[in-house]
């Protein structure tokens, strides 16, 4: 299979203080594929995460996003700018919404950058001119269109803190597609989710990728979701990476079963000899 | 029980607080200080503090019925609004001198206070300095007119800009770093300028402050008995008799009229995209980032904006008053017009109102409280007016503990997707 | 050269004072990550219970400075810590998880009600202290300047690095110091290990109004006199100095005092007394753009 990669990552580390949260990690995302980052505990997943989105700055090693027309270097970008120029949208693996304003609002936040140059810069649209009227209707049209896709079409105008935690996580994901990413980085989705949450969750993902011109990096630990939907998957443990490949080559890897079975949790792969 | 025995307890602890500071008065005597014990003051505020405890807990034990989220507020918001708007335009035809006097200052404070609202109830940034700004633009309006001789209205935007300018200018190195630095920074910029405006006698003239800045004139018709260098006056034009109270109710509604520009300018932003972001922010700067917003822009905006309104009714402040001097613009300001955006429940445009007159007109109505009946008993000290700020502070707390929202504050989404066609 | 020892000797007194408030802020910050902004005006609360007592004790007859010091210090240490104590828990305790901004705004709301409090109770005409130490060691005399070290600034000087040394020891050798550096790192965390969390807290509060006491004894007897609003300079400065020394570190609190005493004694002898308190704010900007963990302050990483 030849991969043309989308996101590169090379000798990423990271340090706090004294703790090696990440210690010289390179892997790479392929356009169009869904990959995949498991590990136990503080392994140091959402920290590839953070330093991916600019939240922090990596102590060593370079990543590099293929854009459309010009490579991105995110360790030197500022973190909004990573969103904005990049197109790298992520959602976290607490959630945050913004809590006290609707669902259709949230989804409107998402598309400031665009609306905020068609308003320019409020001016026309304190004035109510037709450009920035038009831009509305679109970004309502798309925020319609997401809210149908995760189907909470009917409480588009409740509060975000009033949905229960599954739709809370779904609506996280439509937030983060408004922005029109690239590569889309999900932390754990599809935690607290019930087993057929948990399905339904798996077609979105799926969708999303046949649908959009989106790529998907994925931090999961239910093995039932990384296996089924996932292209590749690398493995994380204390931060170092300990296997990268296929579903099948990870299900049969032995340094990644003692690592699950060191771990000490129920996590055990599915189908794996113990 | 459980009330009775806190009740005890808030009194006791009470009792160490106030004996010292209160119990202990200390006067001024020729040979220096001395000692004049006060047991009738702590034994009152003890025993105060003791029965609100009691009555606290017994409140807070009572079977609740479970009360469903109040609906139809809006409306109701609509309708107070639309009548008030109505007994403002009214008032200074049916109220006497005094009242439209009174009703300016109460305009003064809700046009600061619908600004800074901007800031803390929308961005969610707390500005302690909000003052610095009302006095940059009276005093930007007073040089202006006192040394280049511009008018009211020629200066006022630029009063606005210039506030506007020196919130730019401080919030840009600050509002990228935690939030609460910002209020310490807000702070003493507060100060700061009170300080510099003592202090920097050749510009400002220091702690005399500047006279004679001139009122607003109508379309260039001055509010005068006789107009200068032989042109029309007010009166003159509109074939009336002189009266010095015409002038008065014109201040009253250019400040309504500003007021009214801020709130309709507050309410139209929000639903745009910037305003949209200062709720975002407030809500969550980590998913903002993450979103492709720039956090320190967007704040920025929200700071300079503000600003901009205090400006704006800095320089009616000097206008109306002929006269301005730093004392006008210390902490006490600022704590006043962030106490009646709380009060006021942070974000609610109604609830500034209601906290504006309120605070405003404290002391008229502790004095007519202390008239009434001599107090009440006694209940009623006849000082009351000077408890304002002790109670405002209080109230602060309360608010904070109980309903951290503020007391109306219930937010009305910006869009609504039934409000759409497809 | 001599005026410039003379600068130093008034710089480091004033620091010590600052270094004493600063401490408050920085334990609280440490502890629960919020800007306690009353802690000024317990300083102010302090100032005005050691005044009543010396007083109280002159009205009684006793005269002696180191019985008025003695019974001073132990009479707004007591007292200053109900109120540290009560402060927590009416106005911050309730609030702990509520939204960003709550606590700062109960913050400032009880910062009102003290100066408030004791303007109503005290009034509002500014109070002088009769001075308690008279006469000093000339240390240096030179081309007509004598530079002076005054019994009070020695007084000064030692109460404050002994209180100093012993806080630090309690915070850091005792338990109730793990307990504190346990809840910094996770709260939540260490309750479930069994920490008295609200307990710690609480002391945390408790010692800092302490030694906001003691800062305001120094402060009576170094100015001589105090109103109802010392609190609200003296904490923005003494906020600069935990700031500049790292807000969170102890030592950084004593150092960034003592830093912001110096610069104002000299920024006073040799520029300006007029914008003395414009310099510390301009400080206070400069450190927060350019390294806003201080001088002793880790960097901190917004965990995500
Ligand atoms: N801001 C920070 N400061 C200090 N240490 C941090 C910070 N962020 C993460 N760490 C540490 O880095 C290590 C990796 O954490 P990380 O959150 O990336 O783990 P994870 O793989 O996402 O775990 P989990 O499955 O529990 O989410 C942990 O030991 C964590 O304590
Ligand atoms: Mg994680």
């Amino acid at each position: 299979m030849t991969r043309t990669p989308l996101l590169e990552v090379e000798h990423l580390t990271m340090r706090f203080g004294g703790l090696v949260a990440i210690d010289d990690v390179s892997f790479s995302c392929a356009a169009h594929e869904i990959t995949a980052i498991i590990g136990p505990n503080g392994a140091g997943k959402t920290t590839v995460f953070n330093c991916l989105t600019g939240f922090y700055k990596p102590s060593v090693g370079r990543l590099t996003l293929h854009g459309r027309d010009k490579d991105h270097l995110l360790e030197r970008m500022e973190g909004f700018r990573i969103a904005r120029v990049a197109g790298i949208a992520r959602t976290f693996q607490n959630i945050r919404l913004f809590a006290g304003m609707t669902l259709l609002e949230n989804l409107l936040v998402a598309q400031h950058n665009q609306l905020m140059a068609a308003s320019f810069f409020s001016i026309s649209g304190l004035l109510g001119l037709p450009r920035y009227r038009k831009a509305e209707r679109e970004a309502i049209d798309a925020a319609r269109y997401w809210l149908d896709r995760i189907g909470l079409l009917a409480a588009a105008d409740n509060t975000a803190a009033s949905l229960p935690y599954g739709d809370q996580r779904r609506l996280e994901i439509a937030r983060a597609m408004c922005t029109k990413p690239r590569l889309l980085c999900l932390d754990e989705p599809a935690a607290g989710l019930n087993p057929m949450e948990s399905a339904r969750l798996n077609d979105f993902l799926v969708s999303l990728r046949r649908d959009h011109d989106t790529s998907i990096l994925l931090i999961e630990h239910d093995m039932s979701v990384v296996m089924a939907i996932s292209d590749h998957i690398v493995v994380l443990d204390y931060g170092r990476k300990i296997a990268e490949g296929a579903p099948s080559a990870i299900r049969e890897n032995p340094e990644v079963i003692r690592a699950y079975l060191g771990a000490d949790d129920d996590e055990t792969l599915p189908g794996a000899p113990p | 029980m459980r009330a009775l025995r806190d009740g005890g307890l808030a009194g006791l602890v009470t009792l160490v607080l106030t004996l010292p500071i209160v119990g202990l008065r200390t006067v001024a005597a020729p040979e220096g200080l001395h000692v004049v014990p006060q047991i009738r003051s702590v034994v009152t505020i003890v025993l105060l503090a003791a029965a609100a405890r009691f009555g606290i807990g017994l409140w807070a034990s009572r079977p609740r019925a479970s009360r469903p989220p109040g609906k139809g507020n809006a409306a109701i918001g609509r309708w107070v609004g639309g009548l008030g708007l109505l007994a403002a335009i009214v008032l200074p035809f049916v109220g006497s001198g005094y009242v439209t006097d009174l009703g300016i200052n109460i305009l003064i404070y809700v046009m600061l206070g619908w600004g800074l609202n901007i800031v803390v109830g929308l961005a969610g940034l707390l500005d302690l300095g909000y003052v610095a700004f009302y006095g940059v633009g009276a005093y930007t309006f007073g040089l202006l007119s006192s040394d280049f001789g511009w008018s009211f209205w020629e200066a006022l935007p630029l009063c606005g800009l210039f506030a506007a300018g020196f919130g730019v200018t401080l919030g840009f190195p600050v509002l990228r770093l935690r939030g609460d630095y910002l209020a310490i920074v807000t702070l003493g910029f507060g100060e700061i300028i009170r300080e510099v405006l003592l202090n920097w006698g050749v510009v400002t003239n220091g702690p005399n402050g500047i006279n004679g800045i001139p009122k607003p004139s109508f379309f260039g018709l001055p509010f005068s008995r006789y107009a200068p260098d032989g042109g029309t006056t007010f009166a003159d034009f509109f074939h009336l008799t002189f009266n010095p109270s015409q002038r008065q109710i014109y201040l009253y509604f250019v400040i309504l009229a500003m007021a009214l520009m801020t709130n309709f300018f507050t309410l139209r932003i929000r639903r745009l995209p910037i305003g949209r972001a200062w709720e975002a922010l407030r809500e969550d700067e980590i998913a903002c980032r993450a979103l492709g917003i720039n956090a320190t822009n967007v704040k920025l905006s929200a700071f300079g904006i503000g600003a901009m309104f205090g400006g704006f009714a800095g320089a009616f402040f000097a206008a109306r008053m002929g006269f301005i001097s730093p004392e006008s613009f210390n902490f006490g300001e600022s704590a006043l017009i962030l106490a009646i955006v709380v009060l006021g429940g942070l974000g609610s445009q109604l609830g500034i109102v209601l906290a504006a007159i309120g605070l405003v007109s404290f002391s008229e109505i502790a004095r007519s409280l202390a008239d009434l009946g001599g107090g009440l008993g006694g209940l009623i000290p006849a000082n009351f007016g000077d408890y304002r700020m002790l109670l405002f502070g209080a109230a602060m707390v309360a608010i904070m503990v109980t309903r951290p929202r503020g007391l109306l504050s219930q937010r009305h989404p910006s869009v609504l997707l039934g409000s759409v066609a497809p | 050269m001599a005026y410039f020892l003379q600068q130093l000797i008034n710089g480091l007194t004033l620091g010590a004072i600052y270094g004493l408030i600063a401490l408050g802020y920085t334990m609280v910050y440490g502890i629960i990550g919020m800007i306690n902004f009353a802690h000024g005006d317990v300083f102010m609360v302090g100032a005005f219970l050691s005044l009543i007592s010396f007083v109280v004790l002159s009205q009684l007859g006793l005269n002696s400075a180191v019985l008025a010091i003695v019974v001073a210090l132990l009479f707004s240490m007591g007292f200053a810590a109900v109120y540290g104590w009560t402060i927590e828990r009416i106005a911050y305790r309730p609030l702990r998880g509520s939204f960003r901004l709550a606590p700062l705004i109960s913050a400032i709301g009880v910062s009102i009600f003290l100066q408030n409090f004791v303007q109503l109770a005290q009034g509002a005409r500014p109070k002088s202290v009769l001075p308690l130490f008279h006469g000093g060691f000339i240390l240096y005399r030179a081309d007509g300047f004598d530079v002076r070290l005054s019994y009070l600034q020695v007084v000064i000087m030692i109460l404050t690095a002994v209180l100093m040394v012993a806080f630090t020891l309690l915070i850091q050798k005792t338990s109730l110091g793990r307990a504190q550096r346990a809840c910094e790192q996770d709260r939540g965390m260490a309750a479930l290990l069994g920490v008295n969390v609200d307990r710690t807290i609480s002391l945390t509060f408790v010692i800092g109004a302490m030694l906001a006491a003691v800062a305001g004894l120094m402060f009576d007897l170094y100015y001589g006199v105090i109103d109802f609003f010392i609190g609200f300079l003296a904490g923005i400065q003494a906020f600069t100095a935990a700031v500049l020394g790292g807000i969170g570190s102890l030592p950084g609190a004593i150092l960034g005092g003592l830093l912001i005493g110096l610069i104002q004694s000299f920024w006073s002898a040799y520029f300006s007394v007029e914008y003395k308190d414009v310099a510390v704010f301009v400080i206070l900007v400069l450190v927060l753009i350019f390294r806003p963990s201080g001088l002793l302050g880790r960097p901190e990483i917004e965990k995500v």
